[in-house]
């Protein structure tokens, strides 16, 4: 454990000090790309509890960005601006949703998993496109954003950086706790072998459907922020491809590790970054790295900075 | 509401259900022989469309273009399969899922680049255009109904090779033991790239049939995948028939939400209410039905494994 610290202490080192330089550079631009990259890290984090600890495939990880950030919307439309409200709206909606979508999905697994879980984003994202009060296809703009009196204030991008960064660092530790703790080892236990796992009276069930409601609250804590980062709110958040990119950071970083879902965000959005600033169809040229970063690129990035945890 | 509504709804239901069949049955024998989850096949369903419109502007002739667009459509699918997802069949699902999900952004970009953004519009030849008379005076649209015609050969065809011709035969022996198969003599190679030719080949003609209805514009096979994943979970994977029914069923549950929910729920509850309540409920109508069929089959109504 001391061991890893370091490299930890390093990277939190340098993006504590990323603002002032950036700005002395006359460059403040990328301290908003970089706050949406950790603000999507948390989300990356999230998905890695289920999708790497836990074996769970979960390909609609994007209803929770979702509704996190309309939890924030519809909050701030009829008026409540109180971050506090905001936060937990976001957290307790996710939970109830994360529940019922998955008591009804974890009875199926593998290939139905993934199809269901997918098709439940998209039938929330098309509410999302049918609530014409709040916007429908367009989204709604966030007239005021959250409201935490006294403590911060979000208006001030390089305050939000700083509270993105240690909302970021504080769910890397929660998570490193959750997967080393009893209940921790009793869902990489379930993931690792299923039959195993039920023979010692484990029964996997319950296990996996807390981690998949943790999960998904996790999540919306990201998607309260992102609705504050871009203070705009449109049914895109829970599109598909929203989903399949979530799983790409954790991929591409290397599942089942405490870095790689932050390390696969960087690559992903910076790489998406570059590629942007280079050719408009910027697509034509990721989707196939994508596809040899699945065949040629197995442990991600995390295999080369760490050794694996399990 | 009168009945000619009710049954020209469900001639509509019926017409989005086998174009809902032609996707599933191509998922579904994919995934049941090779084991293979091909998100990209609504990528086909959508190169079907632009290689049909494409060709019948160049050519000039409906039937030429539908001709070149299933060639092309089967053409690219086999080069799909021999370039992209050979490797992909020994690793896990998610990794599949990934790699396709890569293939998706690269071809929507690629047909963004070669025809533009801006929905495509397609014309109809004369002899499917206008209406055919039904009864009491209620009509149907020609085209509309050929979709369903073609629709349904196509299903025929299909049972009929798979249940009653060599290469069903050896389809059938390689969904249950490839590697006894592949003993045998059977190139499984071959074998696969075929069936995954014929599997985009259908996604192809699903895509060039729904151009004159839908608009044809890239992201357009997204769509109807993510739907056509609900009918092989409601039908059951690697079932042709659970997928006949699966999408018959999504076909006409979908089309007769969109057309009476908001009226009949006008009846029991204000109508300002049912304005906006219809259409949400309406679009998560399918949804909510898998979820039910999941819980009392968890494996899909036909599921044979």
């Amino acid at each position: 454990m001391r061991s890893r610290l370091i490299p930890w202490g390093v990277a939190a080192l340098l993006l504590v000090a990323l603002p002032p330089f950036v700005i002395a550079l006359g460059a403040p631009y990328y301290v908003d790309l970089v706050r949406r990259i950790l603000i999507l890290a948390i989300a990356a984090i999230s998905l890695n509890l289920i999708l790497g600890y836990g074996g769970l495939v979960s390909f609609g990880h994007a209803a929770y960005l979702g509704i996190g950030a309309y939890a924030v919307g519809i909050l701030g439309f009829y008026g409540i601006t109180n971050g506090w409200v905001h936060l937990l709206v976001a957290i307790g909606a996710c939970a109830l949703v994360a529940a019922a979508i998955g008591a009804v999905s974890m009875r199926t697994s593998g290939i139905y998993f993934i199809m269901i879980t997918l098709a439940f984003t998209q039938m929330l994202y098309y509410l999302g496109i049918s609530l014409e009060v709040y916007g429908g296809d367009d989204g709604m703009r966030l007239k005021s954003k959250s409201q935490f009196a006294g403590l911060v204030d979000l208006r001030d991008p390089v305050a939000f950086y700083y509270v993105a960064l240690g909302v970021m660092l504080l769910f890397v530790f929660l998570t490193y706790r959750i997967v080393n703790s009893r209940f921790g080892m009793a869902l990489r236990a379930a993931k690792s072998n299923d039959a195993r796992s039920r023979a010692i009276g484990l029964s996997p069930y319950p296990y996996r459907l807390a981690a998949f409601i943790i999960a998904g609250a996790m999540c919306g804590v990201a998607g309260a922020l992102y609705a504050n980062h871009t203070s705009y709110i449109t049914p895109g958040l829970m599109a598909w491809h929203q989903s399949g990119e979530m799983m790409f950071m954790v991929i591409l970083g290397g599942m089942a590790s405490t870095a790689g879902p932050v390390l696969g965000t960087f690559a992903l959005l910076l790489i998406e970054e570059a590629l942007k600033g280079w050719t408009e169809h910027w697509q034509v040229i990721l989707g196939p790295l994508l596809v040899l970063a699945v065949v040629f690129f197995r442990r991600g990035l995390a295999g080369i900075f760490f050794k694996p945890d399990a | 509401m009168t009945w000619a509504l009710v049954f020209e709804q469900l001639l509509n239901g019926l017409q989005y259900g086998v174009m809902l069949f032609l996707m599933a049955a191509g998922l579904t024998l994919v995934f049941g022989i090779m084991n293979l989850v091909n998100l990209a096949h609504g990528s086909l369903y959508m190169v079907g469309a632009y290689l049909a419109a494409a060709a019948t502007q160049w050519s000039g002739s409906y039937l030429l273009g539908v001709a070149l667009g299933l060639a092309g459509t089967l053409v690219v699918g086999m080069a799909v399969e021999v370039i992209a997802l050979r490797t992909l069949y020994e690793r896990d699902h998610l990794d599949q899922v990934l790699a396709t999900f890569g293939l998706i952004l690269f071809f929507n970009e690629l047909i963004a680049i070669v025809w533009g953004r801006a929905p495509l519009y397609s014309s109809l030849p004369p002899w499917l255009q206008g209406h055919v008379k039904l009864f009491a005076g209620s009509t149907y649209p020609v085209y509309r109904a050929a979709v369903i015609v073609v629709g349904l050969l196509v299903a025929a065809l299909l049972w009929y090779v798979v249940t009653r011709t060599r290469l069903g035969m050896l389809v059938r022996a390689g969904a249950s033991n490839r590697t006894m198969v592949g003993a045998l003599g059977v190139n499984i190679q071959l074998l696969y790239t075929i069936v995954f030719g014929f599997g985009a080949a259908l996604a192809g003609l699903a895509g060039l049939m729904a151009g004159p209805i839908y608009a044809v514009q890239p992201g357009m096979g997204e769509l109807i995948l993510i739907q056509v994943f609900v009918v092989i979970v409601i039908g059951g994977i690697g079932s042709i028939r659970g997928a006949l029914a699966g999408a018959i069923i999504v076909g006409v549950v979908d089309t007769l939400g969109r057309a009476f929910l908001k009226p009949l729920l006008g009846t029991v509850i204000p109508p300002t209410a049912a304005e906006a309540a219809g259409p949400a409920l309406a679009s998560m109508l399918i949804y909510l039905l898998m979820a039910v069929v999941l819980a009392v089959k968890p494996a899909g109504l036909f599921a044979n494994r």
